[in-house]
């Protein structure tokens, strides 16, 4: 059974809750995708002032567990700030720790988002940092105390599946022991899979469903294949290879 | 039949009309002194664009707002029957395709139609969408005009009242306050725009222009005389009561990136205010004893009230009906 910080997670998806055409059609994809974390962003989606409390009512209606999220925030103390509000709107000391270092890719910033990540781990948070897959930087977070990692699969909203598959390789092998869960990039169910495939143990999304024409139909997509990716890794796939070789003996058969 | 409408935002004048027209004694109680003060609506971007918002609304949104050119058309002066341009830069060219795919009743632009239906953007764009059948007015004006309309017409207008200072006598109530009835609607909740109406010598559009972009998604609306309103950021939230520093980047900078000549644009004005909303983003109509709410029109004010105001006089007329946007009927739609 997959655990975060101790709490054991029902499903390998993981959804975001923003840029869906109306919160009934996201509640109806939530439900389709059978999804048990849902991750809800408190600085683009709610303003300032408190003022997105409608829309966060509505999230906790869901009955999931929420990971608040720092989207948006450009600054350790942007992020850590908004952190501490999370904690307090839903009363959990999960935070996706979201530093963006470059405006044009949203790629994380690894300085901050470490910096951040130790400032919050050491008050008690319990952090899922958005990182990309650099192997140092993993090490940095675990260092700082971080039990899940969330390398991202290709820039947020780009919809373009894992663009280093090696680099991801590479950091699932390193920490066979941590819960690694593709963050970000996915665009299509063969990308989850593929991720799934890797041995992620989950992956996150938003755009990919939430901007779909029919955003409920994709969040079935999305389940099943998450759950094939699982099993296929589970199943122990073979390995690829140049030469041929059939499955239906030859011998037998007629030579020409 | 006495009927007491509670609001003069776009959802009171639009269904005061509707009731006098058809004969019934209209009284419009309105906690605003003036029309537009504390509506939504004075803030809206006037789009009658059904088709354009099919990108993302749901079906009876492109099939009502289908009423709506027509019957701001047949009630004020101000209505536009230009179209919309909806345009992409070629590295968003993904975007225009999806777009496309979304919507219907538009046909491809190239760079010659776009610069023969906007000679100020030739050679800025190569790929577009026109939607010939879609039009825009000036909300202000519109409702100015409603308003006149209706006083002549001597439906009385209680503007600066409080309702139950109104002491009114009538046989039913029809409350259109918007975001204010939240105290009787629960499932009610704000979604914050934010717009800047701008002024330029240098631009001249004719025509609500949409450019799309994979974050900042852009509409700009003429409004005559040079101004153009720019719109609109679609926040979860109901607070805000003025336009952040992130917003007005993202607004004036995609402005910019439409026709740099907006840079010498001046600034006439910000807006922020929070539109009512049911969960499933459609308008309602809820019956509770004599009282007819008439709510959640979301960010399709102008678009959807013709239609939500002709429902409602049916629901009226007609006691045993339900029209298609009454409560009743909305798990039925949910699952068709």
């Amino acid at each position: 059974m997959l655990e975060f910080y101790g709490t054991s997670v029902s499903s390998r998806l993981l959804l975001g809750t923003a840029q869906y055409p109306s919160p009934a059609t996201l509640s109806e994809a939530v439900r389709a995708s059978g999804t048990a974390i849902v991750t809800v962003s408190l600085r683009r989606e709610s303003g300032r002032e408190r003022g997105g409390q409608d829309f966060w009512a509505l999230i906790k209606g869901l009955g999931l567990r929420v990971l608040p999220n720092t989207a948006g925030c450009h600054s350790v103390r942007e992020a850590v700030t908004t952190a501490h509000m999370a904690r307090e709107v839903f009363g959990t000391p999960w935070i996706k720790l979201e530093v963006i270092g470059e405006q044009d890719t949203l790629q994380p910033d690894p300085f901050g988002l470490v910096e951040a990540a130790r400032i919050l781990c050491d008050e008690g948070f319990e952090v899922f940092p958005y990182m990309t897959e650099d192997l140092v930087v993993a090490e940095r977070l675990v260092e700082a105390g971080c039990k899940v990692l969330m390398p991202w699969g290709a820039p947020i909203g780009s919809g373009r599946g894992l663009n280093n598959a090696y680099g991801l390789r590479t950091l699932r092998a390193h920490f066979p022991d941590i819960p690694l869960v593709i963050d970000a990039g996915i665009g299509l169910p063969s990308h989850a899979a593929e991720a799934m495939e890797l041995g992620y143990d989950a992956v996150l999304l938003n755009t990919a469903i939430a901007k779909a024409g029919d955003p409920v139909m994709m969040a079935q997509a999305f389940a099943k294949a998450v759950e094939a990716g699982r099993l296929a890794y589970e199943a122990d796939p073979i390995e690829a290879r140049d030469m041929a070789a059939p499955s239906t003996p030859l011998m037998g058969k007629a030579f020409l | 039949m006495r009927i007491t409408i509670i609001g003069a935002g776009v959802a009171g004048l639009t269904c005061a009309t509707e009731f006098s027209e058809q004969g019934f004694d209209v009284t419009i109680v309105a906690r605003s002194e003036h029309i537009g003060d504390d509506s939504c609506s004075w803030y809206a971007g006037g789009m009658l664009a059904p088709w354009c918002e099919g990108e993302s609304a749901e079906e009876p949104v492109v099939r009502l707002g289908q009423e709506a050119i027509g019957w701001w058309d047949r009630h004020v002066d101000c209505v536009e029957r230009q179209g919309t341009l909806v345009l992409s830069h070629t590295r968003d060219a993904a975007e225009l395709r999806r777009f496309s795919r979304r919507t219907s009743a538009h046909e491809a632009a190239d760079a010659e139609r776009i610069a023969a239906l906007e000679p100020d953007l030739a050679g800025r764009f190569r790929h577009g969408l026109f939607f010939p059948g879609e039009g825009h007015l000036d909300p202000r004006k519109a409702l100015e005009q409603l308003a006149e309309t209706l006083r002549r017409r001597g439906v009385r207008l209680q503007l600066g009242t409080e309702m139950d200072k109104a002491a009114i006598q009538s046989d039913l109530t029809i409350d259109c306050r918007g975001l204010a009835a939240k105290d009787a609607l629960p499932d009610l909740r704000g979604v914050t725009g934010e717009m800047i109406v701008i002024r330029s010598s240098e631009v001249n559009l004719h025509r609500p222009v949409r450019l799309l972009h994979p974050r900042i998604p852009l509409y700009i609306v003429p409004r005559g005389n040079g101004a153009y309103m720019v719109g609109a950021t679609m926040i979860e939230s109901d607070a805000s009561r003025r336009i952040s520093v992130r917003s007005t980047l993202e607004l004036l900078g995609s402005a910019f990136a439409l026709d740099p000549a907006f840079a010498e644009a001046e600034i006439l004005e910000t807006g922020v205010d929070a539109r009512p909303a049911f969960p499933d983003n459609l308008p309602r109509i809820r019956r509770r004893g004599q009282t007819l709410y008439v709510n959640g029109l979301y960010r399709h004010g102008f678009l959807l009230a013709p239609a939500i105001a002709r429902m409602a006089v049916e629901a009226v007329t007609d006691p045993t009906s339900t029209p298609e946007m009454m409560d009743e009927n909305y798990p039925e739609r949910q699952s068709a």
